[in-house]
């Protein structure tokens, strides 16, 4: 009963033309293709086996989400993408991780380029303690990047996109500490944006924020598609639902289920899928 | 790209920067102690432990220099102890409330930092002179017991701090007063803790010579002390006098004098060391 | 009821033992000033702080504070110089770089440097230090402030990695996180995120670090010399503030007299200094402590 491999399955099937799994109200572009391929993956702390035998695909310009109960591994699997795990003791991995068909745990590697590509949104917004203007220009300052005015742009552009530039736009000088949850939340997102990344990871990025923010930036979210490939971890079912093209349902280090988000919510294939979706455990 | 691989190369470098700048300090220790045994071994013999003052260098031993240091050992210990546990209980579980012990406490990290000479300033006008002991090793006691009193005041609070407050309801509950708690309860419970800082508080004591010297402790000495009011010397002034001598010889001795000293700190850093530990083990809330 | 009666009596025991650093305190600033204020009847302020020669145990008599000021600042300059750089890379080094077992081991060995009695550096900048740098540079005393502000830096080295890296290590992960989910080395990330981030408790450590050289006195006494002297010239002999009371105590100066009360002079200047410093720190520590809470 490997439903990874029938995924996969589906994927190979399915021709970007066809858009079989893409749901009709969710347009897409044409050149939709697979952007990152997790193969054969096992993760291990120490003893503890965290993730067992995973597959899965990735479409450019998607949203997927991962939903499961606390520690199944949902978070472990999403910072493998940017190799956030690497400076955890003890953590072990294998497989290979495809990144535009490159494996990404090739020795060759360099980690710092590599998380420029993919950037990171965090469970609880974690500003630095700098004014608003050099936390979103900090990606490029450590690349070196000092002139003024291109800065400027680049901040302004991402502050832009993520919808806060007329909240701040005279404040940009002042301590990013000093703005709400929501806006802090989305200063981050921003920062992360800055930097141009094709892929963006968010872990449980609305967890810690009130309704209104959270609604906020699940817009945003679905606005950002058009230019990102995104996979969000979330514990909100009903969030998974509103914005994700594809959700995969972990538990206890193993995938158990993963489908269009429609066909996951309204017909899953699972027992267990189905009992976690309706509340029954979780 | 480039830019990148230039960022990794300077992470590279400074880790390696790191690791030497982390075993610098280390070596500098590493090469001085071998100095000092090269020097100082070959002194060291009963004749030299057991010896008198002396101006002939190869004649001269440390044995009245030793008895001012345990003296002094014993008299601090005997004066800060009970002094510096009542105060850390004190501030800890009496007086929390209020303006005092916010003055208190400001005061305490005040007096960490005052430098130790001026502790030596202290005693030789209040101890030596206003109560009329002289140079005598009580005097120099007292001055060094006040000097240690701040740490053992801090790690008395920290031990206490560290007991479960589960433990001290409990005593309540069973009718206990305050002090009844204080005294069955909280002390043994904190015990390994206050005593690892009092050892570490009288290890730094046995090393200082500088307030000594300025409450009039002398360099020479002819007999061992036999009572609190004798004059004195300590393994630090002892070595310090030799170390200001011109001849050849002295300096041998000042080596393995050293080497005596450092015996005796870093036993009582072990000392200390394997308490903390122990007791850490044999107690786990 | 009787009971009652002794538990008071025991807190006012207690009482009296936690006042007795408060007395301490007290009787600190009272002999100093009290000195002082005599040996300022006979000398004056102006002279004190203006003039350059400091000769009080000469026939010819001049009580200008200056040379021990600049040999006590001379010394404890060289010392940070030698303790700052080297105490931040190993507290940015072992917060950043290494692993939990590697920091456990190498934490409480850097510790012991704290530990070992000042009077031994003393004997290892005279005898080691000293001919070492003579060597290197021709023509240098044989009592130097370079030499003993070295040694004296190596002394502090545990006082300000161990606070920095305390500091360092109190950033929350997620700074740390961040700042390598954009692509910073760990380099960057210390120099960029948590050395701003921990800069108070760093900046402590360092004023820690400056009031204890400042406060410093058998390194010095031993290796740096006992000749007052206006300069900054690293390489000849100099006097500071403690060495100067460490030479008075031992020769045998009269009880009562002007040449006695210089050292309370120059007692009262050292603790002025080291209590600013120590008031700056605490203040410090008090203010931005809760920051991340």
């Amino acid at each position: 009963m490997n439903y990874t491999t029938e995924i996969m399955d589906i994927y190979k099937e399915t021709s970007p033309e066809e858009n079989v799994l893409i749901p009709d109200d969710i347009s897409v572009k044409d050149d939709r293709k697979y952007k990152l391929t997790a193969r054969n993956i096992n993760a291990f702390y120490g003893d503890l086996h965290a993730l067992k035998d995973i597959n899965m695909n990735f479409p450019q310009n998607s949203v997927t989400a991962f939903i499961g109960p606390s520690g199944c591994g949902k978070s472990t699997f999403l910072r493998l993408f940017n190799r956030m795990n690497d400076y955890i003791e003890g953590f072990r991995l294998e497989g290979e991780i495809i990144l535009d068909d490159v494996d990404i745990y090739n020795e060759k590697i360099v980690i710092e380029q590599l998380r420029k590509d993919v950037g990171m949104v965090f469970q609880k917004p974690n500003p630095f303690p700098k004014t608003i203007f050099e936390n979103v220009a900090y990606g490029l300052r450590i690349q070196g990047e000092n002139n003024k005015s291109f800065l400027q742009d680049k901040v302004e552009n991402a502050l832009k996109q993520v919808a806060l530039w007329d909240e701040v736009k005279d404040d940009l000088k002042k301590n990013a500490l000093s703005l709400s949850g929501g806006q802090q939340q989305r200063v981050c997102i921003a920062r992360a944006l800055a930097v141009e990344p094709k892929i963006i990871l968010m872990d449980e990025p609305t967890s810690a924020l009130d309704p209104i923010s959270t609604s906020r930036i699940e817009n945003l979210i679905f606005e950002l598609r058009e230019d990102y490939t995104i996979i969000i971890v979330t514990h909100n079912l009903q969030q998974a639902g509103r914005i994700s093209d594809f959700t995969a349902f972990f538990y206890l280090g193993d995938l158990i289920e993963m489908g269009r988000t429609h066909d996951i919510f309204t017909n899953p294939k699972n027992k267990r899928t189905e009992n976690y979706i309706t509340g029954r455990f979780g | 790209m480039n830019k990148v691989l230039i960022n990794r190369r300077k992470d590279l470098i400074f880790s390696v920067a790191g690791l030497i700048a982390t075993f610098v300090g280390l070596v500098m220790l590493v090469i001085f102690i071998g100095d000092i045994l090269i020097d100082g071994l070959g002194r060291i013999s009963w004749d030299f432990i057991t010896g008198l003052p002396s101006r002939n260098p190869d004649k001269a031993g440390i044995f009245t220099a030793m008895a001012g240091s345990v003296w002094v050992l014993f008299l601090t210990t005997l004066i800060s102890f009970p002094i510096g546990v009542a105060a850390g209980i004190y501030l800890e579980e009496y007086g929390k409330k209020g303006r005092i012990s916010k003055i208190l406490e400001i005061n305490i990290s005040n007096l960490a930092g005052v430098p130790s000479i001026i502790y030596g300033l202290l005693g030789l006008e209040i101890f030596a002179r206003l109560f009329n002991l002289g140079p005598s090793l009580l005097t120099g006691s007292m001055t060094l017991a006040l000097l240690i009193l701040p740490i053992i005041i801090v790690a008395t609070r920290e031990s206490i701090k560290a007991v479960p407050s589960s433990i001290k309801d409990a005593s309540y509950a069973l009718g206990a007063s305050k002090w009844q708690t204080m005294w069955h309860q909280v002390l043994p419970a904190s015990m390994g803790g206050i005593l690892t800082g009092v050892i570490l508080a009288l290890s730094r004591a046995v090393g200082e010579a500088a307030p000594l010297i300025v409450v009039g402790a002398l360099a020479y000495v002819p007999f061992a002390p036999k009572s609190p009011m004798d004059d004195f010397s300590v393994l630090p002034i002892q070595i310090f006098n030799w170390i200001s001598r011109p001849q050849q010889g002295f300096i041998i001795n000042a080596a393995a004098a050293i080497i005596v000293l450092l015996v005796l700190t870093f036993l009582m850093n072990g000392i200390a060391i394997y308490l903390r530990n122990h007791w850490q083990k044999k107690i786990k809330w | 009821m009787h009971t009652k009666k002794n538990e008071n009596i025991i807190e006012f025991l207690l009482f009296m033992s936690a006042f007795i650093t408060v007395l301490t305190t007290i009787g600190i600033i009272l002999v100093l000033s009290i000195e002082a204020f005599k040996f300022f009847k006979e000398v004056s302020i102006f002279e004190f702080l203006t003039s350059k020669e400091w000769t009080p145990l000469f026939t010819k008599k001049n009580f200008g504070i200056l040379p021990l000021l600049s040999g006590t600042i001379l010394t404890s300059l060289i010392a940070i110089l030698v303790a700052l750089p080297l105490g931040l890379t190993i507290a940015v080094y072992l917060s950043e770089y290494t692993s939990k077992k590697f920091r456990d081991y190498i934490k409480p060995s850097l510790e012991v440097l704290a530990a070992v009695p000042t009077v031994v550096y003393g004997f290892f900048a005279l005898t080691v230090v000293t001919p070492f740098l003579q060597k290197l540079i021709p023509g240098m005393s044989g009592f130097n402030s370079l030499s003993a502000g070295i040694v004296m830096g190596i002394m502090i080295i545990p006082i300000i990695s161990s606070m920095s890296e305390d500091a360092l290590r109190a950033v929350p992960y997620s700074l740390r996180e961040a700042s390598y989910g954009l692509g910073s080395t760990r380099l960057q990330t210390a120099f960029r995120v948590t050395v701003p981030a921990a800069s108070s408790g760093i900046v402590v450590s360092v004023i820690l670090g400056i009031s204890r050289a400042v406060g410093e006195t058998m390194i010095v006494a031993i290796a740096a010399g006992q000749q007052p002297r206006f300069t900054f010239n690293p390489l000849v002999p100099v006097e500071t503030l403690t060495a100067y009371i460490v030479q008075v105590s031992l020769g045998d100066v009269p009880h009562n007299s002007l040449e006695y009360r210089t050292i309370f002079a120059a007692g009262i200047t050292l603790f002025v200094f080291t209590f600013i410093l120590n008031n700056i720190s605490y203040y410090i520590k008090t203010k931005y402590r809760e920051k991340y809470e």
